[in-house]
């Protein structure tokens, strides 16, 4: 009697391993969740001590478009002004994505519904073999190939938003491509069959079918791209001439949030403000990805309740 | 499951192993900074090694910026750095010694169709001033001047600036982060014009003499040629150990009179003048 109370009780192997396995992948989440709290807490501390620590203002940095935070202006205040990157950033970033849209789509679209035996044959695993290829590649050939392309055909340096955006066109097409692909092969079949039945081609059911139910995922595979293309720094890098100026025109040289970053980072001093405005720029990239995240998550939640 | 949990395991002990590596196997040495000089002393640190078994030196780069500030913070025990403490804000020179372990010249070069192959030091000034436009205004082609700078606040910017500049403040460019970068976008960019180090001349750039005076070492030398830097070696405090021996190793005819010529740098011992932070010459 004893012996069985005493067996029934207690935990068995089995639930002990079961309580360990949960241990060890709560242990795992916790700790990414902890590198998540500290990367932002560390970048936020630094990013705002421009303007707690130092006294600079807001609007300076967001809405100025002098950048030399070693020297000051006539009234006194840093020169922090990071609109020139801040719009740089953007324009490199919603160009990109408008080029990179139309051509995913048109890849997607070939991959599942018109040549689906080729499309994972050959297509497919040149869109993957594009994924992996390290991005200091893409920035060199942006520099030895597009950079003297743009220059004889728009004249200047060639140095500029234009390369930029073209180099950020190649990197972000196949991670559009591959989640247009996925977001297509997600509408299901019997959408595509009730629209033949009904007489419609397959171009009509295309583009009024199965386009339109994919809209939310397009939609999610576009803002990732632009995710991506606006946190690329070495590629851009290489292409965009790193001036800190408003662009007026894409041909003449830009620079990104990354860009400056990384020119700068190395060339600072820990604590001083020409190092903690670096940091800002860092916070401003980080707000920005989440607001990306943020969107993402809308669009799929969006696009959810649709169906 | 439980051969994923002595797989976890083993990935544990392999990152405790590795960072307690150098511990027992001898001393080690952390040297950060310019990636100008990070050539020089990585050479050097791995003659150092096999020389002295046991003895690491880990050499990484990061700029003159984050050497300085890494060495006065503690972090690493030398900070390789292309400027004087005395240049760089938030940075107490006083608590740092100086080690001078070489001298680099550095060179304006165009690029090769501008046709030009001496330069006035005003004219060069109203180039990067942003005042001259146009190659033709000083007998070149008629080429549009595509200046392109290095970044601000770097060792080579700093130095080029306080030679050439004399204080005005250069215009907004486009900047490149990398000596061979410079170079190559220079070589490819008509009417392009930038600076490098003298070991970074080729036959793809056109180099300028300033005001007939040629860019080479024995013009260093003599203070002829007056674009130049030092590279600097700062420990906090006066070294001791295996920093001291180190440093005196760089700074022994060995590698002075091998490495240093060969690496493209100018050795310390055979500078005829001297010069202090603010550009004073001293001897």
């Amino acid at each position: 009697m004893e012996d069985i109370r005493d067996s029934l009780t207690r935990k068995s192997k089995k639930a002990k391993l079961e309580q360990i396995g949960k241990g060890i992948s709560f242990l795992c989440i916790s700790f990414i969740v902890l590198v998540v709290i500290a990367i932002f807490y560390f970048v936020a501390s630094k990013g705002l001590a421009t303007f707690f620590k130092d006294g600079a203002s807001v609007s300076d940095f967001l809405f100025g478009t002098k950048w030399n935070p070693s020297s000051v202006s006539e009234k006194g205040t840093p020169l922090i002004g990071a609109l020139p990157m801040i719009t740089g950033s953007f324009v490199v970033t919603f160009l990109s994505a408008l080029i990179a849209t139309p051509f995913a789509i048109g890849a997607a679209v070939f991959m599942t519904e018109i040549s689906p035996k080729l499309g994972t044959k050959i297509l497919q695993p040149v869109i993957e073999l594009l994924v992996g290829i390290p991005s200091v590649v893409y920035g060199f050939i942006g520099l030895s190939i597009i950079v003297p392309a743009v220059r004889s055909v728009f004249g200047g340096s060639g140095f500029g938003i234009l390369a930029g955006t073209f180099v950020l066109f190649v990197m972000i097409l196949p991670t559009v491509t591959s989640m247009t692909v996925d977001a297509l092969k997600a509408v299901p079949r019997y959408y595509r069959e009730a629209s033949l039945a009904l007489g419609a081609t397959r171009w009509q059911t295309i583009y009024k079918v199965v386009l339109r139910a994919a809209i939310p995922g397009i939609l999610t595979s576009v803002v990732f791209g632009m995710a991506r293309a606006f946190g690329e720094a070495l590629a851009i890098q290489m292409v965009i001439g790193n001036a800190a100026l408003m662009p007026h025109n894409l041909t003449t040289p830009a620079s990104t949030l990354t860009s400056v970053l990384t020119m700068g980072i190395g060339n600072t001093i820990m604590g001083t403000l020409e190092n903690n405005v670096l940091w800002s720029l860092a916070l401003l990239l980080l707000l920005m990805s989440l607001l990306f995240n943020i969107v993402i998550r809308m669009i799929g939640k969006k696009g959810a309740m649709k169906a | 499951m439980k051969k994923i949990m002595f797989l976890c395991s083993a990935i544990i002990g392999l990152l405790f192993l590795t960072s307690c590596g150098n511990v027992d196997k001898g001393e080690s040495l952390n040297a950060v900074g310019s990636s100008a000089m990070q050539p020089l002393v990585e050479a050097a640190g791995e003659q150092f090694s096999s020389k002295n078994v046991g003895k690491f030196i880990n050499v990484q780069g990061g700029g003159s910026g984050t050497g300085l500030s890494q060495v006065q913070s503690g972090a690493v025990e030398i900070g390789n750095s292309d400027l004087f403490a005395e240049e760089k804000t938030g940075i107490d020179a006083k608590k740092l010694v100086d080690h001078k372990v070489a001298v680099v010249g550095m060179a304006p070069i165009v690029n090769k169709g501008i046709g030009l192959k001496n330069i006035t030091m005003k004219d060069l000034q109203k180039i990067f001033t942003g005042e001259i436009t146009n190659w033709k205004e000083i007998g070149g082609n008629d080429l549009k001047v595509v200046v392109i700078n290095r970044a601000s606040g770097s060792g080579s910017r700093v130095t080029f600036e306080n030679w050439v500049l004399a204080g005005k403040q250069a215009i907004d460019t486009q900047e490149q982060d990398s000596t061979g970068m410079v170079r190559q976008i220079v070589a490819s960019t008509p009417g392009a014009v930038s600076y490098v180090s003298f070991y970074y001349l080729d036959k793809t750039v056109q180099s300028l003499s300033i005001d007939g005076v040629k860019p080479t070492d024995d013009n260093v030398k003599k203070n002829k040629w007056v674009i130049w830097s030092y590279e600097h070696m700062y420990t906090k405090g006066q070294p001791t150990g295996i920093t001291k021996d180190f440093i005196a190793y760089v700074l022994s005819d060995e590698i002075q009179e091998n490495l240093v010529p060969k690496l493209g740098y100018i050795p310390i011992s055979q500078m005829e003048v001297e010069r202090n932070a603010a550009g004073e010459i001293i001897k």
